[in-house]
């Protein structure tokens, strides 16, 4: 049951990072793509009916995760304290650049909240990203099952780790350059006219970024934390998960080539997707590694009662049917691309 | 409340209180939307549509507002009450992830569509819009009711090896009789936001001779649904808490009180200020064997006073908790007088002509934010020093490893954003509140979510 738990949960955080990713990228390029008011409008028109549904995913993965592992839920945030109050004080300010942006015309209220927009996103891609990398690179749990992390330490990854060190900062800066090539693919997908082209160019240089990050970061995290490599080894099925961002990063070139820009999208999607499976089937059974190896969290210790992930499970199957309705609906009904015209963005 | 125990609770205390003008206004209002939207649909007036999209309007940025502080309060049960979350998590984690999958997602779905799909929906699937929107904030307030209400009354669960809370029960957690009347109870309450903002608003536009149509609109249905929540606020509601806490947590009702000596005939304190070393109320002004009478449906009726508790069972802070339950009631009180008269001159056919009412009204705005505020301190100061009534203490259940330092950084940190959401909210409504339910469409451009 715990491995059920396990599973869902990873899913839960993948069609996060797949919705709330494309429009966290998509205001991290903001104002790259778009200069005018029109072209901006018109980027936070492909976004605007869904961002808050999109978010609401991270909730939906906050609270499964205090439910089926509550030990899970106490030790990480209490130890990934600080960061997660700041990636707290970043969405609220994103929330409300999203929303009260075009609330006032003015020269200073505008450019302000694009302002807070852009850098909210861009900060929150890092922070996300080094979350990432701390999870797989592991933290100083003890005994206790409790640790805390400042936000740096030595930036080495020793006993006394902090959030920041070079390994998880690298994590961050791919997370931030994977984040822009999936944001700036949904922009292209969504808009028309010079929007279109230059969130194209953009997903075009990004993907180069990602490729040598990618890369790069791989070679790095099996070299310092070999034990990553157990799991391949003992059930090799599992290597369709890095085959599947393989794929999903040759695909969006590909498609980008040949100018199929849902395809394109769809590409990156699985290029996230493949990503973040690895990562979790690499760690498997343990859902927070210990730096000295001895005091992980895993499934097993960090579980709740087995009546509650029974009935866990049924008002979920429940819930996940309803939530899947939900936004086919709304996804369905805001299909199609965003006008490059003047009228108030509208679609 | 010194050391690091003192600062996650103000941690807590400051976000949670912050977050809770929000939502009152959110559930309430949703109701009242569902009702401009009924009217509309029923007379066919385009009157009634326009007043609703004048209030869509600000149960929009309301709404943003409920959200993003909403969320950090899911995370704060880890980061700052770690303990906590670990020994509970798995029953309180349920109602908390129940929430967010079917309410939240429900609830933003639907505003999307409530907001901008009104000429794609139709009237009648713009009405279904605005009905679930109240539906999705209303379940909402319920799992998160019934979440603090198995820290007040914990039923349905099991001990673990480690001591941990395991569900044991799914529909006793549900169903737990405590989350049913605080339920009704909290939910009145917010009703009584919606309604008062709403009648402040046209009292605003009656006295200022402008919108006046809007003006009598919104007077009548803040009125008209507010007297009925008013009434059922002070009873069967608030009567029916009143006897949960005397059965459950009988210290708790002393320190409500401030009745320090147990006695026959117990009067009720109006007025005084409790002085706890000294064990009495300074300047009391008393009704005799009305605690009594109230509690327990006799004049003379035997009622434990707080020495009769030993001292590590009393709240921590007896004034305070005082204070907050007084004033609660109070404004309750002042809210039926004043409702009831209205409703009177409603009827009479005087209350749009009644200044003195439209002004009292107006100025009335921020009174239920107070006592809601003041009812939630209530529960929660009255559970102390429990975490979870009778079962785990407050002192237990903070994050042992965040440092006093770093509690205190973030609550500097989240006072200075909310001191900026508070100026930002203000400048935002009162704008649209001087806008106007305007008759012709604005032309100033619509929000980003506007997309559709």
């Amino acid at each position: 049951m715990e491995t059920v738990w396990f599973c869902l949960v990873a899913i839960m955080l993948a069609v996060y990072v797949l919705l709330d990713g494309f429009d966290l990228g998509a205001g991290a390029i903001h104002l790259l793509v778009a200069k005018t008011n029109e072209e901006k409008r018109q980027v936070l028109a492909s976004i605007g009916p869904v961002w808050d549904g999109n978010e609401v995913w991270l909730i939906a993965v906050g609270g499964t995760l205090f439910f089926a592992f509550p030990l899970l839920y106490a030790s990480s945030f209490s130890g990934f304290y600080l960061p997660l109050m700041i990636v707290l004080w970043l969405l609220i300010l994103r929330g409300a650049s999203i929303e009260f942006r075009n609330q006032v015309e003015s020269a200073v209220w505008i450019p302000l909240w694009d302002f807070l927009f852009c850098a909210s996103s861009l900060l929150l891609a890092i922070f996300y990203g080094a979350a990432l990398g701390n999870v797989v690179r592991g933290v100083p749990l003890d005994g206790s099952g409790y640790f805390f992390e400042p936000l740096w330490t030595n930036w080495r990854l020793g006993e006394q780790t902090g959030i920041l060190d070079w390994y998880t900062v690298l994590v961050g800066v791919l997370a931030l350059f994977a984040l822009t090539m999936h944001g700036s693919l949904w922009v292209y997908m969504k808009t028309t006219g010079v929007v279109n082209e230059r969130a194209g160019r953009l997903a075009n240089l990004a993907w180069w970024t990602v490729i040598v990050f990618t890369i790069l970061i791989t070679a790095v995290t099996f070299a310092v934390l070999p034990q990553l490599r157990i799991n391949f080894s003992r059930w090799p099925w599992g290597f369709i998960f890095p085959i599947l961002s393989i794929a999903g990063l040759l695909g969006v070139r590909f498609e980008l080539r040949g100018r199929n820009e849902r395809r394109a999208f769809l590409a990156s999607c699985a290029y996230l997707t493949g990503m973040l499976t690895s990562i979790v089937f690499s760690v498997y059974p343990m859902v927070l590694p210990a730096r000295d190896g001895v005091h992980s969290l895993t499934i097993s210790n960090a579980k709740a009662g087995a009546y509650g992930l029974k009935v866990g499970l049924a008002w979920w199957i429940v819930g996940m049917i309803l939530v899947t309705g939900y936004f086919q609906y709304v996804y369905r009904s805001s299909s199609g691309k965003v006008a490059a015209d003047t009228d108030h963005a509208q679609k | 409340m010194q050391g690091p125990l003192g600062l996650h609770r103000v941690h807590f205390a400051f976000t949670i209180t912050f977050h809770y003008i929000f939502p009152q206004l959110t559930m309430g209002l949703a109701l009242l939307l569902v009702y401009l939207k009924t009217k509309a649909l029923r007379t066919g007036d385009e009157h009634y549509n326009r007043a609703a999209r004048f209030w869509a309007k600000i149960f929009g940025v309301n709404f943003l507002l409920g959200v993003v502080t909403g969320i950090p309060m899911e995370f704060q049960f880890g980061t700052n009450w770690a303990e906590f979350s670990k020994t509970a998590g798995g029953v309180i984690g349920q109602t908390l992830a129940m929430e967010g999958i079917f309410s939240f997602f429900l609830e933003s779905t639907f505003l999307g569509l409530f907001l901008f799909g009104e000429k794609r929906l139709g009237r009648v699937g713009h009405w279904w819009a605005g009905f679930f929107v109240w539906l999705g904030s209303w379940l909402s307030g319920y799992l998160i009711v019934a979440t603090d209400a198995w820290m007040q009354y914990p039923v349905g669960y099991t001990r673990g090896l480690n001591g941990e809370f395991l569900p044991s029960s799914f529909s006793k957690l549900l169903l737990n009789r405590w989350a049913l009347w605080q339920y009704a109870h909290t939910m009145l309450g917010a009703m009584q936001t919606g309604c008062f903002v709403m009648a402040a608003v046209g009292a605003f536009y009656l006295l200022t001779k402008r919108f006046e149509s809007y003006g009598k609109t919104f007077v009548k249905a803040g009125v008209l649904v507010g007297v009925v929540a008013s009434i059922l606020q002070l009873a069967p509601t608030g009567d029916m808490q009143g006897k949960m806490i005397a059965n459950f947590q009988p210290p708790t009702l002393a320190a409500m009180e401030g009745l320090f000596q147990t006695q026959d005939g117990a009067p009720i304190a109006i007025l005084g200020q409790p002085d706890v070393p000294a064990r009495k109320l300074d300047n009391p002004l008393v009704v005799p064997n009305m605690l009594s009478f109230l509690t327990y449906r006799n004049w003379k009726a035997h009622v434990r006073g707080l020495d009769s508790f030993a001292q590590d069972q009393w709240p921590d802070q007896i004034p305070l908790l005082y204070y907050s339950y007084h004033v609660m009631v109070g404004l309750g009180t002042i809210f039926i007088a004043v409702l009831v008269l209205a409703a009177w001159l409603l009827w009479r056919g005087r209350l749009y002509t009644s200044q003195w009412m439209l002004w009292i009204l107006m100025l009335c705005l921020p009174l239920p934010y107070i006592a809601n505020t003041a009812g939630w301190m209530t529960a929660e100061l009255g559970r102390q020093p429990w975490l979870i009534f009778g079962l785990m203490r407050t002192a237990t259940g903070f994050s042992p490893r965040v440092s006093s330092g770093n509690t205190l950084f973030t609550l500097l940190g989240f006072m200075g954003v909310y001191a900026l959401l508070t100026i930002l909210f203000l400048f935002l409504v009162y704008r649209e509140i001087e806008h106007g339910p305007e008759p012709e469409e604005s032309n100033r451009q619509p929000l980003a979510v506007a997309a559709d």
